[in-house]
């Protein structure tokens, strides 16, 4: 069951989850992050760390966000493995509480 | 990198369960790693036996320790050592075909099976108890335990846990696959999920998302009918061991109910006086895990872990010294998955890389210096060509049984390979 980032991570983009991933399977540009689900072992290690919850396991996904399942795997495998923390993109706290976390 | 065993890996090879085979996965960036020219496997190679503490530090600038904690810890009750009960770390090294436990023996002519704890060790118990061998037989469970399995009249298997079911310690996924075996059902008591205020605050918490979940998951087994299939695991919630007994061996564990006491998060388990008597066979025990000391770095007992500040190793007054780090469950004690240690081992290196200007910057022998310690009055040492050789042996003789590999599960088996008779 794969797992997928969704639209939360757009904007925020805090790359907590890259340093938990035991097998590096996050890639990204320059507005947020996608799992290669090739790579991913679904051990679920990233979906806690995210600071606004982005990360979900295909069977928890909400409807109105199962979109982002084909977005991960068309993107995730073209972009730069994303391996270690990077700064938040500006204004990803402001997103954040805007977000409700 | 030293390892007492011919084979690296530790518990991503010994610990995670054969059936989850993606969870193995980290080995191939593990192998990347290895491959580097830095890097030197020194195996079948005991720190504290074959090679001191003392030596590791005249040899190497830094020493970081990732040790893991091998040991289980004890009930603590009457006739917990009757012949019958077995530690869960011990029936995980027999199916994983780990050399120190394969030879043990589990009494699988028993119906009733109780697992005491319900972490993710646990869970592994239970569903290797609860698979049919069409389930195992293509994994890289050891053959020999396998056979076992097999012949396994196992009917019931209890997994009793200390709290409520909000406050289990298992994930979500984990929990969900005992709802979909092919030959056993999964059973919880619907009375078992009536929670206290303080759990259903828990619950509304951030923090319960989890839980909230398990909940769920919970619910959807209580409602569920029978299939009346060979087997039933029984989810039992707030019931705490108090004694085993039988004549000779185990055959009933007597269970004291507990009740939920505290603030919602802190809650814990306390007993109430009311006693049941539970069949038992077969007992495990999966309450939590422990490191084992080594000689030479202070040890904290009690915890079971190395005393640490951000990675790097403290001494009982909690000074530090210099050289010496810990990462992983050795730092921390027994939590989390294997991407949260990775988290955890960045954070000990971050460490000693901003400690390396003030580091002992003598020159050390490194690897060439131990390697000729250890080969002048200790054991072969297995470097990483040596395992690529066990590996590869190991794969080819699973091929033909359509398992990823066949384990050698004895030291000798696993030397003999890389080391001509002589």
């Amino acid at each position: 069951m794969p797992t997928i980032v969704t639209g939360n991570c757009k904007g925020c983009r805090f790359t907590d989850c890259v340093t938990v991933c035991p097998v590096a399977c996050f890639h990204g540009d320059a507005e947020m992050l996608y799992i290669d689900n090739n790579v991913c072992i679904d051990c679920g290690a990233c979906i806690p760390t995210c600071p606004v919850k982005a990360i979900y396991e295909e069977g928890d996904l909400p409807d109105d966000q199962r979109m982002w399942i084909v977005i991960n795997a068309e993107r995730a495998p073209t972009l730069p493995n994303i391996t270690d923390k990077e700064a938040a993109l500006p204004g990803a706290e402001a997103r954040k509480a805007e977000l409700g976390f | 990198m030293f390892e007492r065993l011919p084979a690296p890996y530790g518990l991503v090879r010994y610990g995670v369960a054969p059936d989850h085979p993606k969870l193995k996965e980290p080995i191939r960036v593990y192998e990347g790693i290895a491959r580097n020219p830095q890097f030197r496997l020194l195996g079948n190679v005991t720190v504290g036996r074959d090679v001191s503490v003392d030596e590791l530090r005249a040899a190497y600038h830094a020493v970081l320790f990732c040790s893991g904690a091998e040991t289980d810890r004890r009930l603590g009750i009457p006739g917990e050592d009757l012949p019958g009960s077995h530690t869960a770390t011990e029936f995980v090294g027999w199916y994983n075909g780990h050399p120190d436990y394969r030879d043990r023996q589990f009494d699988l002519g028993q119906e009733v099976a109780v697992i005491i704890g319900q972490g993710n060790v646990a869970i592994d118990v239970c569903r290797i108890l609860a698979k049919t061998v069409d389930e195992l037989k293509h994994t890289d469970i050891a053959q020999q335990a396998l056979d076992c399995l097999a012949e396994s009249r196992i009917r019931e298997i209890h997994l009793i846990g200390r709290r409520g079911p909000a406050q289990a310690k298992f994930t979500t996924k984990e929990f969900r696959e005992l709802g979909e075996l092919a030959e056993c059902d999964a059973v919880v008591d619907p009375a078992d999920l009536e929670l206290n205020p303080e759990s259903r605050a828990e619950l509304e918490e951030r923090s319960g998302s989890v839980a909230k979940k398990n909940m769920e998951v919970l619910g959807g087994l209580a409602g569920r009918t029978s299939r009346g299939v060979r087997r039933r695991v029984f989810l039992r919630f707030r019931l705490s061991p108090v004694e085993l007994r039988g004549d000779g061996r185990v055959a009933e564990v007597v269970l004291e109910r507990n009740r939920l006491e505290g603030k919602p998060q802190q809650q814990t388990a306390r007993g109430t006086g009311q006693r049941i008597t539970q069949a038992c066979g077969l007992l495990f025990r999966s309450i939590g895990y422990k490191g084992v000391a080594i000689p030479g770095v202070p040890f904290d007992a009690r915890q079971g872990v190395f005393p640490s500040r951000e990675g790097r190793i403290v001494d009982d007054a909690g000074v530090l010294i210099p050289g010496l780090y810990a990462s992983g469950w050795i730092k921390r004690g027994p939590t989390g998955i294997i991407g949260t240690n990775r988290a955890d081992s960045l954070a000990t290196v971050t460490s000693l890389l901003a400690d390396v200007a003030s580091l002992d910057t003598g020159p050390k022998p490194g690897a060439d210096g131990v390697g000729a310690l250890v080969s002048g009055h200790g054991p072969r040492v297995v470097t990483f060509a040596d395992w690529l050789v066990i590996d590869r042996a190991e794969v080819e003789r699973g091929a033909p049984k359509g398992k990823p590999r066949e384990k050698f599960t004895r030291l000798e088996e696993m030397l003999r390979l890389v080391e001509p008779l002589s």
